[in-house]
């Protein structure tokens, strides 16, 4: 058994506002081996799309990793001088974003967008990295490559560009690949397709994917194991069969009830009633007791992380499923 | 882009002929030239005489189109008092001009970007408010007292600069300037810093916006994650970002700046076209004033393409339209 490639341990990154201290992350950890798809699910303002840039090292201020270990590669992240932070981005560790409109830099050119990615970390001459841009655009599906490099973005579609941008994130063969949302933009068909060019990648080249979605489906389809995060924190985490199937944190099976199934039909779909707290004024103990038919007066305490076998865990004071010590 | 540029200029043809029209019936309408050439002690014969030899003694609408058959041969008319063509008299004057308006452009370009792109990219530092405030000066002190000011600081007080005229001039491949010279350097460092004052100011806010909206795209935060050094991040994604609308106020400004550097040459007596335009005016040496205007405003069209065909290279997506059209 080798080393897991990430390990996140106890990550808090808060954000210091005008109007107080936002813990977007609070004490959050799990660890990806290497080949093996994460999926980080939660609603809007979760803190998913914070951790995945906390691992980037790219939180802006006014938020800051105030604690907590990132470890990639048996080195520190959250301690990593920006210098060195740079030499891993992109390199090591790369990323894909939600909006594939958005990302690429309209006034430049897709070749320049890929080998200057190359170029920022490697010594190579401009044809080896171009032809090296143009294997990869031909990896994710992209026809003639070749000409399509010298396209400027707005004259590929959504989807194509979403691809250019997943070749980026392939280019200097990173061991973790952190996807924010990457498909969510996309149509179902398009999403499919590059979900199984994704899957496929990691079994092949042993690449570890942090998927961080809002999409059950997309992790019940995709990923190896599952996170649930809820208001900064993770509340249940460990395979996607047994989270899936059986969860054992009242938020996961709300999560699950919410998405529209063809078994289902013309019956009323489940929701969490309520919204998400403001992270401003988050209620002590379980964040999400407000709005958990099960909480009582034992969930105004901190639950503790308690075991479920086989690596899974979940924070709860009246779990759905029996824990095992 | 041949269809295009040939569009455009039958479309500047149809201006220049409509401006035409206004600029010779609004100065007929001014005065009568007669009476502040001819000494009050004339009679009407000579009067009469001189207005004969002047061709004013035909109704306006003949007198035009006299105009208009000589402009179609280059003629724009005589000045009635130099007794010259009055596009040799506009162009034995506009290199002192141009070269006063380049100079305050490129001032302001030097001088302006840089600090505008360090107050957007750093928009909460001391010296970004140092920047802002100077540029808020900028804007609002006005430009003769500007000049008078700079007069009495650099001339009269510390007697660093010469205060009047365009100094000595020297040839260099087939241009008459004074920036060859150092005397003609001395002379042109106060109009020009005088005249690029609000340039500087201009270009510093638009250099700060357009810095501080790029920084916060997500194509930035892309090329951060691709682990590209913030310089390159700055100085080829966001520049080419912000180029674009700098680029087409400078071009006005440029048009602006020659067609109306009036104030500037008049306190520091810069022998340019703003001065020759003012008295001319006192003058009503009509001839001089619709040469004058018919310049400027083919001036104004030219500069209007360049900056069109300019923005078109620095913008792929409007290439693709014009294309197009």
């Amino acid at each position: 058994m080798t080393a897991p490639t990430l390990v996140v341990e106890e990550l808090r990154t808060w954000f210091h506002t005008r109007a107080g201290v936002v813990k977007a992350v609070d004490g959050v950890s799990f660890s990806v081996d290497r080949g093996r798809v994460m999926g980080l699910v939660g609603e809007s303002g979760s803190g998913k799309s914070v951790t995945g840039f906390s691992i980037m090292g790219l939180v802006d201020p006014p938020g800051r990793i105030v604690s907590g270990r990132i470890l990639f590669g048996g080195r520190d992240i959250a301690a990593m001088p920006e210098d060195e932070l740079r030499h891993l981005r992109g390199r090591r560790i790369a990323m894909i974003f939600q909006d594939p409109m958005m990302t690429l830099n309209p006034v430049l050119r897709i070749d320049t967008q890929m080998i200057e990615a190359i170029r920022a970390h490697e010594d190579v001459s401009r044809d080896e990295a171009r032809r090296r841009a143009r294997d990869a655009l031909g990896q994710v599906g992209i026809p003639s490559p070749d000409e399509r490099l010298a396209a400027y973005p707005h004259q590929f579609s959504g989807g194509m560009r979403q691809r250019v941008a997943i070749a980026i994130a392939l280019l200097n063969r990173a061991e973790l690949i952190v996807a924010d949302e990457p498909t969510t933009a996309l149509d179902v068909t398009i999403q499919g397709q590059i979900l199984f060019e994704m899957q496929r990648l990691a079994r092949q080249t042993g690449t570890a994917l942090l998927w961080i979605t809002h999409d059950l489906s997309v992790v019940a389809s995709l990923a190896d194991e599952v996170c649930v995060m809820y208001a900064g924190r993770i509340v249940e985490r460990g395979t996607v069969d047994d989270v899936l199937d059986r969860p054992a944190h009242p938020y996961t099976a709300g999560l699950i009830g919410s998405v529209p199934s063809r078994n289902l039909r013309g019956q009323p779909l489940q929701q969490i009633p309520g919204v998400m707290p403001s992270m401003l004024s988050l209620p002590a103990g379980c964040a999400f007791r407000t709005r958990c038919a099960r909480a009582d007066e034992a969930c105004a305490s901190e639950p503790a992380e308690r075991g479920f076998g086989a690596g899974r865990v979940a924070r709860c004071v009246h779990p759905l499923v029996e824990p095992v010590p | 882009m041949t269809v295009f540029v040939i569009r455009r200029l039958m479309q500047s043809g149809l201006v220049l002929f409509v401006m035409s029209l206004i600029v010779f019936f609004g100065v007929y309408a001014i005065g009568d030239p007669i009476e502040i050439f001819i000494s009050p002690e004339a009679d009407q014969i000579e009067r009469e005489r001189a207005k004969a030899a002047l061709g004013l003694d035909r109704p306006v609408w003949a007198q035009y189109f006299a105009f208009l058959g000589a402009a179609f041969q280059g003629d724009l008319g005589r000045s009635f008092v130099f007794n010259m063509p009055a596009i040799t008299l506009i162009l034995q004057r506009m290199p002192a001009t141009l070269e006063l308006a380049v100079s305050a452009l490129l001032l302001g370009i030097v001088v302006g970007l840089p600090l505008g792109m360090y107050a957007g990219y750093r928009p909460n530092s001391a010296g970004a408010k140092a920047i802002l405030a100077g540029s808020i000066l900028g804007f609002s002190l006005p430009t003769f007292w500007v000049g008078l000011m700079l007069i009495m600081v650099f001339a009269v007080n510390l007697g660093w600069l010469p205060s009047t005229g365009r100094g000595q001039t020297a040839t260099y491949l087939g241009i008459t300037s004074s920036l060859f010279t150092v005397d003609g350097l001395r002379h042109l460092a106060m109009p020009a810093l005088n005249l690029a004052l609000f340039k500087i100011s201009l270009i510093i806010r638009l250099a700060r916006a357009g810095m501080r909206e790029n920084m916060l795209m997500d194509y930035v935060r892309f090329a951060r994650a691709k682990g590209l050094p913030m310089r390159r991040v700055v100085f080829v994604h966001v520049f080419k970002n912000i180029l674009i609308p700098i680029v087409t106020v400078i071009g006005l400004e440029l048009g602006s700046t020659i067609a109306f550097a009036v104030v500037t040459e008049s306190i520091f007596a810069w022998p340019g076209m703003g001065k020759l335009i003012i008295d001319s005016i006192q003058r009503l040496d009509r001839p001089v004033i619709v040469a004058y205007l018919c310049i400027i405003v083919f001036m104004f069209i030219v500069i209007n393409l360049v900056v069109d065909i300019l923005y078109s290279v620095l913008d792929p997506r409007v290439r693709l339209s014009e294309a197009k059209g």
